[in-house]
């Protein structure tokens, strides 16, 4: 029967398809024909659609093949056929970026952009615009401008269009169509209307100003075209979080006027344009939602799967932001769970469960498990990260959320999703005490019959690192063991670290690990035996508090910066000794559980985590001396030193080294008529201080972004290096042309701009490590190195242990350690334990007794080899 | 919500029902640059598209609404950011026009038959991502010109009525 079908098939299509084994060199061969004379159009018409046909199946043409066909396609603009014409506009349109010397047909594209015959013009504009460059340009602007206004509407819209795509190569010579563009935009057309719109705002977007005289204009009138509308309400929005207007005036503003009149337009596009915006925006409240989220109700039970998808993905998107606005249309979110549109129904599921009661988890779940199996791999994703956000939200659910996560752990599937159930899972055991044991049973199970390898090797890491400490811990060592036997050479290293470190951990269980580890030393693999002769000697050694630095708490430096700092070792006076304490800690990478659950999984590879003190690392090595200052220590997020609206913007981070800061000043001119030279930021400096250097910026032209730095040196006593600096930008001003940028004269003059304070804290200067077993560090650190101080405050402007908690983090910049960051509910008192490194390496312990009355009572003990830093960090909660 | 806002359409695509592309156009230089990927993309499509006839699909953060008919199936795709609705009126567009220059017999055959004709209702449709026009008579009217080729005594009824129409439109509009 099929092969019946097929020959049917091959029967009918065999005369007409005339595109099937097309082959290349032979279509070209044909191109021939184009230079017989008078030209048979229907011949060459034909020819020219199996080249573009080939060219759209992938087929490349070299350079050489396309400018040939290009030359044999300019003879045929002898033909008057219409078709063949247009035919040659899109192979010229086609071969453009790959053939020679293309600008050969300007001439006759001008010839028919200016001509009567409309059929013509409207698509040369467009061939013509995509053969011209900077320098062609000039030649052919006056037409443009008349096409742009030219009564035909095709006309006006290819010029239009045409004239955006010139804007990014010939941004100056486009501007100065701004007012063509103007008068385009009063076209009865509603295309003309609409690309006239974007060519607007594209000319006027770098002007604030402009951009809003426009929308402010357009606003009062109404857009006939429903596309230019949508862009009208992007544009409004982008404005409206630009200005940051506050709630309680937004409603009043002409532009949320504007986006909510918007919801009463007749087409639907605008509609949801519009309510999409709204539930969207920043500063809004109740009110001014609720008629926004009726419309997407309301969609929800169009007959359309479209419609449902926009509103369902719009609900979804902002379930986290408007909890209880979206869970009004749970009614008719529950009707599409069981959509016949699979990606509608899980959109709906998800959402549910973002917004749903502690008490519907279990339908729910039970509704998933009916067609999980359907879904995409995609799909599979979000609905484990809405598990995830749900475990977070109703700790006490995780008993079926976790036997869910396994079910779905033991089905097929691809790499990313397996990835994400077991970072789920992590994440719940991590977060959640009562969750470990059968968090981590699962988890054994799943190694038991795991194919990708990097999962079991971060699944033996976690078992190592909580496996000792869970109630029996002697059960993972079966699991892990299996491992040595079973896996592949990577599994089986990691399997023998995890064992090690039950060795190092659990006493009782000292023995068996040591003969487990002895068969070990027999693997075929170097590294496999390696690990194992390591950990069977540092365990033979019997000296438990070796253990700690050499098997539980392994220094994790930052890779990138540890090599820096060994080359400069290396290149420098060798009798010192290498001090990896000065090496930053890498990043304690905690995964953000995005709220917002997109369906989006980029299939672009994420760009790998660095930190921001690798990053800087590499920057500020192009300084002059900073390499005397040693390795970094940390780098501060960036903080704003002017508002965002000014005539400069200038931002801070602060780079801290052991005995200097280097304030980095990245600076925006937002003048285009002004060009800075020599810029710098003077900083009065407190006591204590002294400078170092300035490396001023020499250049600044208009809207780029530039860099200026200012190096200081600390107070020998850490005790006085929480100060406030005082700072002034100074600069010399030269006026320049706004269009070139282009100084006017060689004459500028100084000038100076005051900058807000800068400030440095004790969190700046202090590095978060995470101890893995706060416990043990803590004991080590009764001895004599180590300086304790302590102190007891009231804290009166908290009024619960988790804002005391978060606060007291905040303030000092440690990582906490043993999930002592969450108080648990319910509870009046609490210790949070932290860690972090000081600059120069001086490691911090610190122990907050939290005791809540009328407002909290903290007493705080600090460890620290370092009297002055034990003080500090006292001080700075008081 | 990047460059100017303009370029909505990422692609646009006609295959046939073994999910073999007739047509296909990717307007973003950053998305599905390589044959390979566009491939792979629109077999994954064709694969989750062909069985259920259910308008719209999210697929590697791409939003793509689609339409079938007979032995073909047209697709266009957005960001996944993107209003769909505005997709919807692309996919509305490029279908109903082809149905026009086909008179209604949308299928493989007649599509590469006339296959110059709807290169050039691509083209007309979308520019390089952004949408040049979204109104099918008038996206027919710039592209199906043969009309003009066929002598008087071979025109159907129906287009001669259409011609005299037209013209007399132009009368009183002049």
């Amino acid at each position: 029967m099929g092969s019946f079908r097929r020959e049917k098939e091959e029967e009918e299509d065999g005369p007409s398809n005339a595109y099937q084994n097309l082959e290349k060199t032979s279509v070209l061969q044909e191109t021939r024909t184009f230079n017989e004379t008078p030209v048979n159009a229907r011949k060459c018409i034909h020819i020219l659609t199996k080249i573009l046909y080939l060219i759209n199946q992938g087929e490349q043409l070299v350079a050489r093949e396309a400018t040939d066909c290009f030359f044999a396609m300019t003879k045929l603009f002898q033909s008057k056929d219409v078709v063949l014409r247009r035919m040659v506009y899109l192979g010229i349109k086609e071969l453009s970026s790959i053939a020679e010397d293309v600008i050969i047909v300007t001439s006759s594209l001008t010839k028919d952009m200016t001509g009567k015959e409309d059929l013509y013009r409207a698509a040369a504009i467009r061939a013509l615009c995509s053969i011209t460059d900077h320098t062609m340009l000039q030649a052919v602007e006056r037409y443009m401008k008349q096409c742009i206004v030219d009564k035909n509407a095709a006309v006006s819209c290819a010029a239009l269009v045409s004239s955006l795509r010139l804007a990014s190569t010939a941004g100056d010579v486009v501007k100065r169509w701004a007012n063509e563009a103007q008068e385009a935009m009063n076209s009865d057309n509603i295309m003309v209307q609409y690309h006239a719109l974007g060519l607007l705002y594209h000319i006027r977007k770098s002007d604030r100003l402009a951009v809003s005289k426009l929308v402010n204009k357009l606003t009062r009138g109404s857009l006939k075209s429903p596309y230019a509308a949508c862009m009208l309400i992007r544009i409004a929005c982008k404005l409206v979080e630009e200005e940051d207007i506050p709630s309680e005036e937004l409603s009043d503003s002409p532009l949320f006027t504007f986006i909510e009149s918007c919801l009463r337009h007749k087409s639907e596009m605008v509609i949801y344009e519009a309510a999409h915006a709204i539930v969207n925006l920043k500063n809004t409240n109740p009110r001014m939602l609720s008629p926004a989220f009726s419309i997407l109700q309301l969609f929800c039970s169009s007959p359309k799967a479209t419609l449902r998808f926009a509103a369902v993905r719009t609900l979804n998107k902002v379930a986290m932001t408007h909890p209880a606005a979206v869970t009004t249309c749970n009614l008719d979110l529950e009707g599409l769970i069981t959509d016949s549109n699979r990606s509608v129904a899980t959109l709906a599921i998800t959402t549910l469960l973002k917004t749903g009661a502690e008490s519907s988890v279990e339908r729910l779940m039970k509704q998933i498990s009916t067609f999980v199996a359907e879904i995409s791999d995609e799909f599979k994703v979000v609905v484990v990260q809405a598990i995830s956000a749900l475990c977070t939200k109703y700790p006490r659910k995780h008993t079926v959320l976790m036997n869910f996560l396994s079910s779905m752990l033991r089905e097929e599937g691809g790499l990313e999703y397996k990835t994400s159930i077991v970072d789920t899972i992590i994440t719940i055991i991590e977060e959640n005490a009562d969750a470990k044991e059968s968090g981590l049973s699962h988890l054994c199970e799943f190694i038991e019959d795991c194919e990708h390898v990097s999962l079991a090797v971060r699944i033996l890491h976690l078992l190592g690192k909580e496996g000792p400490f869970a109630a029996t811990p002697s059960k993972y060592i079966r699991f892990i063991y299996n491992r040595v036997i079973l896996e592949s050479p990577i599994v089986r290293a990691a399997a023998v670290t995890a064992l090690a470190q039950f060795g190092a951990s659990c006493p009782a269980l000292q023995g068996n690990i040591l003969v487990l580890l002895g068969r070990c030393q027999m693997d075929p693999d170097d590294e496999v035996r390696d690990r194992a002769t390591y950990y069977l000697n540092i365990l033979n050694s019997e000296k438990p508090e070796i253990y700690k630095d050499y098997i539980i708490e392994r220094e994790n430096c930052s890779l990138a910066l540890l090599e820096k700092a060994l080359v400069e070792h290396l290149n420098g006076q060798l009798d010192s000794r290498f001090d990896i304490s000065t090496i930053p800690k890498a990043a304690i990478v905690k995964a953000e559980i995005s709220n917002d659950v997109m369906l989006v999984t980029n299939s672009a590879p994420r760009p790998p985590k660095i930190t921001r003190e690798e990053e800087s690392a590499a920057r500020l090595a192009q300084l002059p001396g900073i390499q005397v200052f040693g390795p970094i220590h940390r780098s501060t997020a960036s903080i704003q030193l002017t508002e965002s609206e000014t005539e400069y913007t200038v931002q801070c981070i602060k780079h801290i080294f052991a005995q200097h800061v280097v304030f980095q000043f990245d600076c925006l001119n937002t003048l285009s008529d002004q060009f800075l030279e020599n810029v710098r930021v003077e900083l009065t400096l407190p006591e204590g201080y002294s400078a170092h250097g300035i490396i001023p910026c020499p250049k600044l032209p208009y809207n780029e972004l530039q860099t200026t730095y200012a190096i200081v040196e600390f107070p020998p006593d850490a005790g006085s290096s929480l100060a406030t600096f005082g700072a002034t930008l100074r600069f010399v001003v030269k006026d320049c042309d706004p269009n070139t940028g282009e100084p006017d004269s060689e004459e500028g003059y100084d000038d100076e701009y005051m900058l807000e304070d800068l400030e440095i804290t004790v969190a700046d200067q202090v590095q978060k490590t995470k101890k893995n077993n706060f416990q043990v560090a803590w004991d080590a650190a009764d001895s004599e190195e180590w300086l304790q101080a302590e102190d007891t405050f009231v804290l009166s402007a908290v009024t619960t242990l988790q804002d005391a908690v978060n606060s007291i983090i905040k303030i000092l910049g440690l990582g906490p350690a043993n999930l002592s960051e969450k108080v648990p509910e319910g509870t009046h008192i609490h210790t949070l334990l932290c860690s972090g490194s000081f600059r120069g390496g001086i490691e911090v312990l610190v122990r907050a007794k939290l005791a809540l009355s009328e407002g909290v009572t903290l007493n705080l003990t600090v460890r620290s080899t370092d009297q002055d830093v034990a003080e500090v960090i006292t001080a700075a909660i008081g | 919500m990047d460059g100017f806002m303009m370029d909505i359409i990422k692609g646009m695509c006609i295959m046939d029902n073994d999910g073999n592309r007739i047509l296909a156009k990717y307007y973003d230089k950053n998305i599905l640059s390589t044959l390979k990927e566009q491939k792979a993309f629109e077999k994954n499509l064709f694969n989750k598209t062909h069985r259920s006839n259910t308008e719209i699909i999210m697929l590697d953060g791409l939003t793509c609404v689609y339409k079938s008919n007979v032995d073909l199936f047209f697709y266009v795709m957005g960001s996944a950011y993107e209003n769909e609705l505005i997709l919807l009126s692309v996919l509305n567009c490029l279908y109903d026009s082809i149905s026009l220059i086909l008179k209604k017999n949308v299928e493989k055959r007649l599509v590469l038959e006339n296959l110059e004709i709807i290169m050039l209702a691509f083209d007309e449709i979308c520019d390089g991502g952004i949408i040049l026009d979204a109104d099918p008579s008038s996206v027919v009217k710039r592209v199906d010109l043969r009309n003009d080729d066929i002598p008087i005594a071979e025109q159907t009824v129906a287009q001669v009525l259409q011609s005299a129409r037209e013209q007399l439109k132009w009368s009183i509009l002049k």
